[in-house]
């Protein structure tokens, strides 16, 4: 699907780096996963998530990946993204984390 | 045969009374197996014939749950998911197995989790696994549940539940489950009483026919003798009417049948309980339990982290005052990395503001976070477990030295007033010694310390009983203080939601008494019943 792109993307990019903490109240849970990996599969470029700014890192469109990172409110999440629109999906990302994936 | 009586944990309140329906997970083997390329064409096939059957239930179910099967179309469509299961079948293993030992290792991945939300997540691991499977089986997905039953089991799927029609007075009793799950999180939203945790169901082959679930106290009967039925169907008929009576009033003020005010404000344990409340239910926040926070294995929380959701809460509030209890761990709340492990006594431990004094480092983030968190409403701060004034005079010392380090630092923060807990009996007999900004009285601790019986020793538990003269002598010399020095009192303890005390808990003066949000109606109906 997107891998292809992605990949090539991921080569002619420089990967661009950001982190947020996850405020919402029990971390990254079903509802912000499926925003978060919408969210991502919006944009061309290849974006991972990490609990460590070393990684390991998890491909950010996908549901079962990113719920297998269980990380908890608090934890500071790590993006790593490379691709043409890699500054924007970096700052769509990042709102949504700020924003508590827009829950109360 | 013997009525059983099984304790669990409530997961969803109120009382029902039902046939039992027990939940089997049935396994249909297939019978004709194909070459791999079949297999993978099978597989394929019911994972999207899976993903179509819950696009036509969100079609029909509303917001909360349409999210939650939203989540397992996510999932569905992820190929991720399905990708150890392809493998599998490449090599010659057939689809259903190959699916469920893959699904297999994914809900042990959930189970295995530090936290109790992502353990929850299993269940709808499971839901998805057991969908997929009923479709390669050609059998139908769900049994028909009658929505009057008491469905009992080990667990149940959010696509289970979702398929009952419970306005028809239906409950749930799990062996195992989780009041975290979103089944409970269903079932509290459709008012259909749940117990979870009951361990081992106790039948061999012959279920019983006919369950009691009590769903505020946890407790689950099945075949009851007719005179414990005939008891409890006079308990349900009352909480009825009282409820119906109760919902009408729950956005008024507060009034006693004299007119005079009360005010009543909510007990928080999470942030999330707040979700879908109306503030204009309560008078404030009367207690937010901070706990919450430190649960989970990844560490203490940081001061951000703390502040966000100080400050989330003070948001809902909306001006209304808020009452947050810094950490009160030990006792029965142990904490890793802050508590003391093999207490002899826990209780008589180094529990709540003790425990704080002697981790100032820990102490001191959270009275940073609160500082912060004040300018964003009306905040008070109340520490729990307090014995002698010195304790309350530390902590402020403490808190003072922490506003005057932020304001210091140019860091936007304001002193929230600091009152106590009065739950220990030596501060309610000299609640006036204290400079206390106001005084909350902590009516399960003050109850138990006074009758020396924990409410959890099935033995000893009839003595534990917060209407005794003796609690209630302490309350009143706490509001006489209180009174005495022109400072609030406020009981937040689970007597302000017993309405059988109301009558009493107001005539000791108490004006302001503090309650989980389900109680709120009921309270305010037994609150308009008393001349005060």
């Amino acid at each position: 699907m997107h891998d292809a792109n992605a990949n090539r993307s991921a080569q002619m990019f420089a990967p661009l780096t950001a982190s947020a903490v996850l405020v919402n109240p029990v971390g990254l849970h079903a509802r912000p996963s499926v925003k978060l990996t919408q969210c991502a599969k919006g944009f061309i470029a290849k974006i991972e998530i990490a609990l460590a700014a070393e990684g390991p890192w998890t491909d950010a469109k996908s549901p079962v990946k990113v719920m297998r990172v269980k990380a908890p409110q608090g934890a500071t999440l790590h993006f790593r993204v490379a691709g043409p629109d890699g500054e924007a999906a970096l700052a769509a990302m990042l709102a949504l984390v700020h924003d508590g994936f827009g829950e109360a | 045969m013997g009525e059983i009586h099984l304790t669990g944990h409530p997961a969803s309140p109120g009382l029902a009374i039902g046939p039992v329906a027990v939940l089997t997970s049935a396994v249909v083997s297939r019978v004709t197996k194909g070459d791999p390329v079949q297999e993978a064409a099978a597989l394929k096939a019911a994972i999207e014939g899976a993903a179509v059957e819950l696009a036509d239930l969100i079609a029909r179910v509303h917001d909360e749950a349409a999210e939650i099967l939203e989540f397992q179309v996510a999932m569905l469509g992820d190929d991720a998911l399905a990708e150890g299961a392809y493998e599998a079948i490449a090599a010659g293993v057939a689809a259903d197995d190959a699916w469920r030992a893959a699904l297999d290792a994914e809900i042990s991945g959930y189970r295995a989790a530090d936290e109790e939300y992502f353990r929850a997540r299993a269940a709808d691991l499971v839901d998805i696994r057991d969908r997929v499977l009923a479709g390669l089986n050609g059998a139908n997905t769900i049994a028909k549940i009658s929505g009057d039953s008491v469905v009992a089991g080990d667990d149940i799927s959010p696509s289970t539940f979702l398929a009952v029609d419970w306005t028809r007075g239906g409950a749930i009793a799990l062996a195992g489950g989780s009041p975290s799950s979103h089944v409970a999180m269903l079932a509290r939203s459709r008012g259909a009483p749940m117990v979870v945790g009951l361990g081992p169901l106790p039948w061999n082959g012959q279920p019983p026919s006919l369950a009691l679930v009590d769903g505020d106290a946890g407790t689950v009967i099945f075949d009851p003798h007719p005179e414990t039925r005939r008891l409890f169907e006079h308990r349900m008929a009352a909480a009825n009417a009282a409820q119906i009576a109760a919902d009408a009033g729950r956005l008024k003020p507060a009034l006693t049948a004299d007119g005079k005010r009360i005010a009543v404000l909510l007990n928080v344990a999470a942030p999330e309980e707040l979700g879908g409340l109306d503030p204009a239910i309560c008078d404030g926040i009367g207690l937010v339990r901070t706990e919450f926070l430190f649960e989970g294995s990844r560490g203490l929380p940081g001061e951000d982290t703390q502040y966000a959701v100080y400050r989330r809460i003070l948001d809902w509030a909306a001006g209304r005052p808020v009452t947050i209890r810094t950490l009160d761990a030990g006792g029965d709340k142990p904490i890793p990395g802050v508590t003391v492990d093999g207490e002899r006594n826990p209780f008589l431990g180094l529990r709540g503001i003790r425990l704080s004094l002697a981790r100032p480092q820990v102490f001191r983030v959270q009275l940073r976070a609160l500082c912060r968190a004040a300018v964003h409403g009306t905040l008070k701060v109340m520490l729990p477990m307090v014995a002698v004034p010195s304790e309350l005079d530390r902590a402020k010392a403490m808190l003072d030295a922490e506003f005057s380090a932020l304001t210091a630092q140019g860091i936007a923060c304001a002193r929230p007033p600091l009152g106590i807990m009065v739950e220990v009996p030596s501060a309610a007999l000299c609640a006036e010694d204290f400079d206390a900004a106001f005084y909350s009285i902590g009516s399960n601790d003050l109850t138990q310390y006074t009758m020396a019986a924990a409410r959890d020793i099935g033995a000893v538990a009839d003595l534990n009983d917060a209407g005794h003269p003796a609690v209630l002598a302490l309350i009143a010399r706490t509001v006489e203080a209180g009174r005495r020095r022109g400072v609030e009192v406020s009981l937040c303890g689970d007597a302000a939601a017993d309405t059988r005390l109301t009558n009493a808990l107001l005539a000791t003066g108490l004006t302001t008494l503090s309650v989980s949000p389900i109680a709120v109606a009921r309270l305010k109906a037994a609150i308009a019943g008393v001349i005060a």
